[in-house]
């Protein structure tokens, strides 16, 4: 179990500084660290500063929320098959961002779309806690996601629908593939905060999700309080995949795949299996958006866009070779 | 010592009324075979003593905050859920989580629980196995461990000998058995009336929702109740191989 937390932090170390190290103007590893450490004022260290190091960051941080998150719900669910997106929460966020877009808040100021993407995982958040009810098991926390993913993107299709004019319509769309080129450091310090409290909300869950591997009578039972538990899982993803789209729009598959990937190597214990996840996460996304800049460096290719390429067939794959072993 | 008291508990869910106005105490000593057909309200029953259900009237259990329940008593569903393919030793395990602390890991007395509970169901060979690849009968055996695991002074078991063969039928009751003759207790509910009888102290008869006869199987299992409950006939003689009952025929 060392050996793998060792291995992925590794691969996420590595993976970092790779992604420090690539970029279109060609600074290289070495010129590109020194000049981080060493600070300054000239091109390199602004470069280095204000555009790789924030893409670098975020590349951890929406990777690690959204592997943390996959493996919080796959457990919480009972069920391979769930991903961050299932309760709704970022299509809610993508529905607040979409409306910046379209009202024009976005070009007003910098923050506008991850702050109306914010305030629209929040309203996502409240509403399924009210749909979900406090005492509501996991099918209807199901139910209620779909409900509001369904409601967000057909809010979201009425605003492509109604925009003024294609250029709009064209800026949304590409929006909504993620990305994180062209991020700032304030777009971190913007998602940091309520990142790192929904991390420390869903690594406490741990006892509770490895209780419900026998159901959700026998966990409750066990002591865990399934209420408490659900209320704290629903916040926390909603903080960290929130905070996620608001800065990089939607980046599928990841909170799918990668709980699904390292599930082998943890022994199947959900409580293993959070922190492998963020750290797989954190490595998968640092990989795919190494990936966008070198395959196709000019022609812009979006993350979201790279990970469900990738990450579908990798999920095929991985359904064909467990497929025998699932009850 | 009382490890359970139970006053006047009643469930109605949707409308109709499940559990009516049941009063039992469990001592320390008894090994309690539930019985009563199909839909009596033995499930629910046991779910609302532990506090699982809403219900009125009271119950010594549901009463605790849920992690002084959860060591208290132990809880068997009869749905037998293994979600993730874990092994039965790391499964087994999972019954000490009541008497884990803060973000310790397990305890020497933790493996120790969990050796005890791998013997006394003669799971040692199995250990490193996938639970959910087991056969039903052993997952049940898994799953029956992972309860005695969890070392409680009173266990509750919903039709915990259902699918097992015949071998561990006999050694999963004589493990119940020995758990009561330690000074703990045992509520199983049991279909198997002849195992019932050669392995219970004691039999709460449920009919409707109600209870109606309590006390040692003799007193609990007669033709009246057979005839009135269940619709059956039964042969039920005392022998020197202890008590030996057998349903013979549905009453028309």
């Amino acid at each position: 179990m060392i050996r793998l937390a060792l291995l992925l932090c590794l691969m996420v170390l590595a993976l970092f500084i790779a992604s420090l190290a690539v970029g279109p103007t060609g600074i290289g590893a070495g010129e590109g660290l020194a000049a981080l450490v060493a600070g300054g004022d000239g091109p390199v260290p602004l470069i280095m500063r204000e555009i790789r190091l924030p893409r670098a960051l975020l590349g951890v941080m929406i990777g690690a929320s959204l592997g943390l998150a996959g493996a919080a719900l796959q457990g919480y669910l009972r069920n391979p098959l769930a991903e961050p997106g299932l309760i709704g929460v970022s299509g809610a966020a993508a529905l607040g961002a979409v409306l910046a877009l379209q009202t024009g808040l976005a070009a007003t100021f910098a923050l506008g779309l991850p702050l109306a993407a914010l305030a629209g995982a929040g309203a996502g958040v409240i509403l399924i806690l009210l749909l979900a009810g406090p005492r509501g098991g996991s099918i209807t926390l199901i139910l209620a996601g779909i409900a509001l993913s369904a409601l967000a993107a057909a809010l979201t299709s009425l605003v492509l629908n109604l925009s003024p004019n294609p250029y709009a319509a064209s800026e949304i769309v590409f929006w909504m593939m993620g990305s994180l080129a062209d991020r700032s450091m304030t777009h971190v310090w913007l998602a940091l905060p309520f990142m790192a409290a929904g991390w420390v909300a869903l690594a406490t869950l741990g006892r509770g999700l490895d209780a419900l591997t026998l159901g959700e009578d026998a966990a409750e039972a066990m002591g865990v309080r399934l209420t408490r538990l659900r209320l704290i899982l629903v916040l926390g993803t909603a903080a960290v995949v929130g905070a996620a789209t608001a800065v990089a729009g939607a980046i599928g598959f990841v909170g799918l795949v990668v709980p699904h990937l390292l599930r082998p190597l943890v022994g199947a214990q959900p409580s293993r299996l959070l922190w492998a996840s963020a750290m797989g996460g954190a490595a998968m996304v640092l990989a795919a958006d190494l990936a966008v800049r070198l395959v196709l460096p000019e022609r812009d290719l979006k993350l979201g866009v790279l990970t469900a390429i990738v990450g579908a067939p990798l999920f095929l794959h991985l359904i064909y070779k467990t497929r025998a072993e699932m009850p | 010592m009382t490890l359970l008291a139970v006053d006047h508990l009643s469930v109605t869910l949707r409308g109709r009324a499940i559990l009516r106005d049941v009063s039992f105490r469990v001592a320390e000593g008894d090994c309690i075979g539930l019985i009563g057909p199909n839909g009596a309200g033995k499930t629910t029953l046991m779910r609302a003593a532990l506090g699982l259900l809403p219900a009125t009237g009271t119950s010594s259990l549901a009463a605790l905050p849920p992690d002084q329940r959860a060591r208290a008593a132990a809880w068997l569903p009869q749905a037998r859920q293994i979600a993730w393919p874990v092994t039965v030793e790391r499964l087994v395990m999972l019954g000490r989580t009541p008497h884990l602390r803060g973000l310790a890991g397990p305890a020497p007395t933790d493996h120790a629980q969990l050796e005890a509970a791998l013997t006394a169901m003669g799971l040692h060979d199995l250990r490193h196995r996938t639970a959910m690849r087991l056969s039903g009968g052993e997952q049940a055996m898994v799953l029956i461990a992972r309860a005695l695991a969890q070392d409680t002074p009173l266990l509750m078991a919903d039709e915990p000998i259902a699918g097992l063969d015949p071998a561990n039928q006999i050694a999963t009751m004589r493990v119940f058995a020995r758990l009561a003759e330690e000074g703990r207790a045992v509520i199983a509910s049991i279909h198997d009336l002849g195992l019932a009888v050669r392995h219970c102290t004691r039999l709460i008869l449920l009919g409707e929702g109600r209870i109606v006869a309590d006390g040692p199987p003799a007193a609990v299992l007669t033709p009246v109740h057979l005839a009135r409950i269940f619709g059956v006939t039964a042969h039920y003689e005392q022998t020197p191989l202890g008590p030996v009952f057998q349903p013979l025929e549905v009453i028309a």
